[in-house]
């Protein structure tokens, strides 16, 4: 693995296959009364927040504490884009602090991508999503738990090791223009061979999206027969005011074309299952009956975020115990 | 005032010549190694190129407001040693140059400075806010006798105004230089808009944004009957429209800068703000496409944009920091990398490009004339065979937001003469 994860397109299928494995690995501590291993023992993970996300850093939080890293949180919220030096000084004083491994969260597209390659600090740096860039450990946890729901039965997570989800169909709808797990997921699940279709209003796919490596839709009823897993995007309903963009007419009519509902779902084959990352906007992108099903995979894709970041934690620390980075 | 012979000068890249420059004046020009005067300094030009001096239509100077980033002093050093003679200082300053005290002030600086001549670029609108003319009659009138009215930063995006301005400017000679920028299609934009930006989640500034308003403007220059400049053209269907435009007649006249000669998109992949730009770097098929038309003549000048940015200002992420790069000390090594040295321009195409037409587009008078007997002496010899490594911390601008820091590039600037007197020599500033 390289030095730093800044993009799912960091991750060779090999580096993706080892992160997942891990992350199985990892996730049987669970299980047992006492959560904790000893690994990290002495290495500090500071979790550099400048935008709100409380599931995210908490997730990572666990996940360093689990593996016994000393935890910093420092939520630099409310520095707005004009106040971006900050970015720089905050690097330099984490750095100053001794900092193994820094997990940022920033509002700007590449904020991780420059922290790693300006040279203000040496530890690892981990993208926890940047603007409407990425968010490679989502994509990462998204694709643990595909496996685990479509590659073995209930409770045979071990038999789970070592498969990538090959020929898997995945479609991931709604707000791809803005949003950093779908690039993210694209990626990844392109590296780990499933087929990726997304399927938004024309209006919510950015210029080029052609290049990517998956197919788009504008037609979600198409694409349910079909799907082993249908990812449902938050869709902000601020993109539909003026101010916003005015990507969509109404949240109405959002709703009616690219909301998944009970209908919907009863198009989907039995065996599909239902992914968001939250937070959901529940009646806009998704119906409560939706989500509340069995289908859905909701709080399992929290629990095993977890185990993932402790895989990432895991991969990039103990591979450079002596300070200079791999 | 001193006289000095150019032994060996190659004019427009020609056979080798001396210039005898007199009072100012190009007084001879005979045979390589045949001319010589009593108490005249030589200056070996053996093996240099002779270009008029180069005329820049878009240069900001910083000055007043933004004097960590760029003065009048550091700019007009930074552009003699880039082998200008003549700048045209933006008017987005602070304040804005948008009444004849300011562009007075910015005149006379440069006076002081005495490396290049400047000419101040009058705002279109009152404070570039769009909204009301500007007093262009009192700024054409004034001591620092402006043509070239922009609200550049800005564009004039309300087609009343920007008939207005196009009109008003005609009774004395003005030209009007459009930031040609749809402001609601690029609210936020922070790259060109194509595959890269969808990859990179940086949002897009596409090139329809900059068509619009060119196909707007050339409609409405033809229809008032007025003078029309595009400032820096980014992208090949920009080019279309204007190469339609002059099949026209139009008076439509067009710049490029060097950064959009020669660098592409794919550079935002560093997220090194150092590289971004409005209007941004685009394809390599816009490239092409723009080398091609300032070939063509398609587009009328190469300009330089240089828009020194504190290093606060670059050092941060992408979101967060300034567009703009520095132009002038490198522009003439680039336009020799992209356009002489893959054989579109001959020197004589450098000159016509750099010195002439952006002279005549900003009606100055004694710059951008031919090299000949009778002329005012503003020269730069430029050795061509020469390559240097881009070092920012060895330029004379004040600030170090080059995009080719760390590149060789070809050509370097010996000597530059202004009204006879060097303002560089051996590539110092004197």
């Amino acid at each position: 693995m390289k030095s730093h994860l800044l993009s799912a397109a960091d991750l060779t299928h090999e580096d993706a296959l080892l992160v997942l494995d891990t992350a199985e690995e990892l996730a049987r501590l669970a299980d047992r009364p006492i959560k904790k291993l000893p690994t990290l023992r002495g290495r500090t993970v500071v979790n550099l927040f400048f935008e709100d996300s409380t599931r995210t850093r908490i997730s990572f939080e666990a996940a360093a504490k689990r593996l016994s890293a000393d935890v910093i949180n420092f939520s630099a919220k409310g520095s707005s884009v004009a106040k971006g030096e900050s970015l720089k000084d905050t690097a330099l004083t984490l750095e100053a602090m001794g900092a193994d491994a820094v997990v940022v969260r920033h509002h700007a597209s590449g904020a991780p991508h420059r922290l790693a390659h300006s040279g203000w600090i040496r530890g690892a740096v981990v993208n926890a999503g940047d603007g409407t860039h990425e968010h490679p450990t989502q994509a990462l946890l998204d694709a643990f738990t595909m496996r685990r729901r479509l590659n073995a039965g209930p409770g045979e997570h071990q038999a789970t090791v070592g498969t990538d989800l090959a020929g898997r169909r995945v479609t991931i709808v709604g707000d791809v223009l803005h949003s950093r797990v779908a690039r993210s997921n694209v990626l990844l699940l392109h590296t780990l061979g499933a087929e990726v279709t997304l399927v938004a209003p024309p209006t919510l796919f950015p210029v080029g999206v052609d290049a990517w490596p998956c197919v788009t839709s504008y037609d979600l009823d198409g694409e349910l027969a079909k799907s082993d897993v249908v990812m449902m995007l938050r869709v902000q309903r601020e993109r539909m005011a003026p101010a916003g963009g005015g990507f969509f007419p109404s949240a109405r009519e959002y709703s009616r074309r690219y909301g998944l509902d009970g209908r919907r779902m009863a198009m989907l084959p039995d065996h599909a299952i239902v992914m968001h990352p939250g937070p959901m906007n529940r009646g806009m992108e998704i119906a409560a009956e939706v989500a509340d099903s069995a289908r859905s995979t909701i709080v399992e894709q929290v629990t095993n975020g977890v185990s993932v970041r402790m895989a990432v934690l895991y991969l990039l620390l103990s591979g450079a115990s002596e300070g200079e980075s791999a | 005032m001193s006289t000095y012979v150019l032994k060996g000068a190659r004019i427009l890249g020609a056979a080798a010549s001396d210039v005898l420059v007199e009072d100012g004046v190009i007084v001879a020009i005979g045979p390589a190694g045949a001319t010589s005067r009593a108490g005249a300094e030589v200056v070996d030009a053996d093996g240099l190129v002779a270009l008029p001096g180069l005329v820049d239509l878009h240069t900001h100077l910083r000055e007043p407001g933004r004097e960590d980033a760029e003065t009048v002093e550091t700019g007009t050093a930074a552009a003699a040693l880039g082998g200008f003679t003549a700048v045209h200082a933006m008017a987005n300053t602070d304040p804005v140059a948008d009444t004849a005290g300011v562009v007075e002030q910015v005149w006379r600086l440069g006076r002081e400075a005495g490396h290049c001549d400047v000419r101040p670029v009058g705002a279109v609108t009152v404070g570039l806010a769009g909204t009301q003319l500007a007093e262009l009659g009192a700024m054409a009138d004034s001591a620092a006798r402006v043509r070239v009215f922009s609200d550049d930063g800005n564009c004039v995006s309300d087609a009343v105004m920007m008939r207005r301005a196009l009109e008003y400017v005609k009774a004395f000679g003005g030209v009007v230089a459009q930031h040609a920028q749809e402001p609601r299609l690029t609210e936020g934009a922070q790259m060109n808009e194509g595959e890269l930006s969808g990859v990179l989640g940086l949002q897009g500034w596409p090139a329809v944004a900059e068509e619009a308003i060119i196909a707007r403007d050339v409609l409405l220059a033809a229809h008032v009957g007025s003078r029309l400049h595009v400032c820096h053209v980014s992208s090949a269907g920009s080019v279309d429209i204007l190469r339609w435009a002059k099949s026209k007649g139009w008076a439509v006249t067009a710049e490029v800068t060097p950064h959009h000669l020669l660098l592409t998109d794919d550079l935002a992949t560093t997220y090194d703000p150092v590289y971004k730009v409005n209007p941004p770097l685009r394809t390599a098929d816009d490239v092409t496409a723009l080398r091609e038309a300032l070939a063509d003549g398609t587009i009328d000048a190469v300009a330089t944009d240089h828009a020194p940015h504190s290093h606060e200002d670059k050092d941060c992420e992408w979101a967060a920091a300034a567009m703009g790069m520095l132009g002038l000390e490198t522009a003439l090594s680039v336009v020799q990398e992209a356009m002489v040295e893959t054989g579109l321009l001959d020197w004589a195409g450098v000159a016509d490009r750099m010195s002439t037409r952006p002279a005549r587009i900003g009606s100055l008078e004694a710059h951008g004339t031919a090299l000949e007997v009778g002329a005012v002496a503003n020269i730069v010899l430029v050795d061509p065979s020469a390559r240097r490594v881009v070092d920012p911390f060895a330029l004379a601008s004040r600030s170090r937001n080059t995009p080719f820091a760390g590149r060789t590039l070809p050509g370097v600037v010996v000597a530059t003469f202004l009204r006879g007197r060097p303002t560089v020599l051996d590539g110092k500033l004197q």
